[in-house]
């Protein structure tokens, strides 16, 4: 099949702006996805609110559009009630690591096997531009107008703090890294992190004058490097991407259904 | 039959297909992604890079690499 | 005896079978438990918290010995928000919690609401506001049971007085929620759910059960999740089954699409509300006691009805014309019942522990709200028939 057999067309051109790193990621999961042929009565998309969030209502698949920050919880129900299901989460700034950050830490502590996909662009775009837990010190926003004096997460360490066992990161400019990446999470047992560094050109790029989105691409470039790699071994103030943790941990749907098995009447 | 189909309504007209393809096939025609052919190998970069969606690249009609003379 | 008759629509109760009926001598958080099995449920999401925790144990050892799904899960917003989603996966679903874990579910129940997700939702109600009194009665929510989520929208709420009661509210909450896809409210109290007494169990079969209507629309086909019946009711297809489709929160078309447009956001808020509204006469659920030639009729729900009827029966043991109703629906409110059940009343005496809440929608309903008198204790102690009986003789100018 094709990637456009995933979507639902009619809502296209969909309403993200010229150069949103989310289509990219869209576009990247699509490709995952149709390479791995999956069931498609499987496929759930939970999604929460923001930018990110509409990407629910763009996929032919299950979808369900939730609240701010909830979609994990959403999520983990559904999963719990089917576990045969294949769900996707993609998440923004807020979602993943503010309004919802006690979701997202406890989705990782269970380790249920849930794809989550973090949309990092460092703003809050629907709402026009405030600052996010991932941020950073020193950056513009319409809400840190003398610069932001927050730190950020990194949620790689946060997730692997958390307990996830899948945790991988990687950006919009690398775009078969982002499905290789999404494809490895999705035959991962458990609960999988990737987190993807987007550019939001029209709130982050503007008003910190970084330019707009093949700029921010190519700072993506030009900042990141290869876990492993030369590149970082030479150059350790670049952000490292590729696959931080893979490893193999009792998966909490499988292990409530050991529960069942044991204690059924 | 062209390799690269664009869908010149969801294209938005970003520029990222055309800052990224490694022939520097595509140029923006009136705020509209369009692909010279004769630069194209065909390698569907565009296509993951299109957060519009628009392009899809039929790796089919990838050229194939001249064979060498076989007498 | 009691001249009890009941609101329900009759017919239910089959004949019971000859064998020995199953007794328990249980708590009312525990019968809560079991006519949530009896009634189907599969999935239970919840957190601690006095004084429902109860109903979270009992159901972490029981649901996984029938099938079904038992998480704590981190906080009372997830514990919603996990019901919702195991409920479009076609699970009966069920939380349980109190005032502090009742705020922090509204904006999942609002969620329920919009995207008309069965699913029950029992508050034990204890002292508020906020952490108030943790293990002490209380009634204060029962205006938040109806507008604790924001804007506008209609919500089912019931309630009981008795461990028996309780089992049964309990599953026709669940035949609620299914039939008219809708969050259900069983707002119980601190001393219902706490008081032990006896419960006999129903057979199978001997409720009502319903289950969710299921889409005939075959596969391939468009179905349209969100487009009502013509009897307001909408047919169902899990996530998982054939159909694909979206749920939002935001307003939708009959697609579950987000649409702003005003003829479509118009038409839900309608249908969101009439499905509910509309059969307020059907929702109704109520117990009465000597009212038909009562001049003092008291209105009471949940652990207060409880004083009120041994108030009843006693007073009446000495002749006086007292009569009793005990609502079990809340929500929506039995107003046209409440107005007719009272219309011959010199006095009615709202016995409930708040400030007045459901005193004020019986002051709405009656001919002559003058005549509507509130008894309340709010200090966290039961209401007992002695602090109804004061009031009645002040009221009647019979002294204290």
């Amino acid at each position: 099949m094709a990637v456009k057999d995933y979507i639902r067309d009619r809502f296209f051109p969909h309403i993200w702006c010229p150069g949103c790193g989310h289509g990219i990621v869209l576009n990247a999961l699509l490709h995952a996805v149709d390479e791995l042929a999956l069931d498609r009565s499987s496929l759930c998309m939970v999604s929460g609110i923001g930018c990110s969030a509409r990407i629910s209502g763009y996929v032919g698949f299950h979808s369900m559009h939730t609240m701010h920050g909830r979609a994990l919880a959403c999520a983990t129900g559904l999963k719990m009630a089917r576990p045969s299901l294949n769900v996707f989460v993609p998440m923004g700034d807020g979602d993943a690591t503010a309004i919802g950050g006690n979701h997202f830490i406890h989705a990782c502590r269970r380790n249920i096997d849930i794809t989550a996909i973090v949309l990092n662009n460092q703003i809050y775009g629907m709402t026009g531009g405030q600052y996010s837990p991932l941020s950073g010190p020193g950056i513009l926003a319409t809400t840190a107008p003398y610069r932001s004096i927050d730190a950020a997460f990194d949620i790689v360490n946060l997730a692997m703090g958390a307990g996830a066992t899948f945790v991988a990161r990687t950006t919009s400019f690398h775009v078969k890294e982002i499905a290789d990446l999404l494809k490895k999470a999705v035959l991962h047992k458990g609960i999988s992190v990737v987190e993807v560094m987007v550019q939001c050109p029209t709130y982050f790029g503007r008003k910190n004058k970084i330019g707009g989105p093949v700029e921010i691409m190519e700072y993506f470039r030009e900042h990141t490097a290869p876990l492993g790699s030369k590149k970082l071994e030479e150059n350790p103030e670049l952000i490292p991407r590729g696959i931080f943790r893979e490893e193999t941990r009792p998966e909490y749907c499988e292990e409530y259904a050991a529960i069942v098995t044991r204690v059924r009447e | 039959m062209e390799a690269v189909t664009i869908n010149r309504r969801w294209c938005k007209g970003c520029g990222i297909c055309v800052a990224f393809c490694p022939k520097q096939a595509l140029v923006l025609e009136q705020e509209k992604a369009e692909c010279r052919p004769e630069k194209c190998i065909v390698c569907g970069m565009c296509e993951l890079y299109c957060p519009d969606l628009a392009i899809v690249v039929d790796k089919s009609l990838k050229p194939k690499k001249a064979v060498k003379g076989v007498a | 005896m009691s001249a009890a008759t009941t609101g329900k629509t009759p017919g239910k109760k089959a004949a019971v079978q000859a064998a020995e009926p199953e007794i328990r001598f249980v708590q009312g958080n525990e019968a809560c438990v079991r006519g949530a099995l009896y009634a189907g449920l599969k999935f239970f999401a919840g957190y601690p918290i006095t004084p429902s925790t109860e109903i979270a144990e009992h159901l972490a050892e029981l649901l996984p010995r029938k099938g079904g799904v038992f998480i704590q899960m981190e906080d009372e917003i997830a514990s919603m928000c996990a019901v919702c989603g195991a409920s479009l996966a076609g699970s009966k679903a069920m939380t349980a919690t109190s005032g502090p874990g009742f705020s922090l579910k509204q904006e999942a129940i609002g969620y329920a609401c919009m995207a008309e997700i069965p699913c029950v939702i029992v508050n034990v109600q204890r002292g508020g506001p906020s952490t108030g009194l943790p293990t002490k009665v209380a009634q204060g929510d029962v205006m938040q049971a109806r507008w604790g989520t924001h804007g506008d929208h209609s919500i089912v709420v019931l309630t009981a007085s008795s461990v028996q009661d309780i089992f049964e509210i309990t599953v026709e909450g669940f035949n609620i929620a299914e039939t008219y896809r809708t969050p259900v409210i069983l707002l119980f109290d601190e001393v219902v759910g706490h008081m032990r007494e006896k419960l006999v169990v129903p057979k199978q079969g001997e409720l009502h059960v319903a289950d969710r209507l299921y889409t005939e629309v075959k596969p391939g086909v468009n179905y349209h999740p969100y487009l009502p019946r013509e009897d307001g009711r909408l047919p169902s297809s899990d996530f998982g089954g054939v159909h694909r489709y979206n749920v939002t929160g935001l307003f939708h078309d009959i697609f579950g699409f987000p649409t702003e447009h005003p003829d479509q956001v118009s038409k839900l808020i309608y249908h969101l509300v009439d499905k509910i509204e509309n059969r307020a006469h059907l929702l109704a659920r109520w117990k009465e006691y000597y009212l038909e030639d009562a001049e003092h009729v008291i209105l009471s729900y949940g652990s207060p009805a409880r004083s009120a009827r041994h108030l009843v029966e006693n007073r009446r043991s000495k002749g006086d014309r007292v009569g009793l109703i005990e609502l079990q629906t809340i929500w929506p409110f039995p107003a046209q019942l409440v107005r007719e059940k009272t219309a011959h009343a010199k006095n009615i005496f709202v016995a409930e522990m708040n400030m007045g809440q459901v005193t004020t929608l019986v002051k709405q309903a009656v001919v002559n709200p003058n005549r509507v008198f509130l008894v309340n204790r709010v200090d966290g102690v039961m209401l007992n028939p002695q602090d109804i009986g004061r009031v009645m003789r002040t009221i009647e100018g019979r002294g204290f």
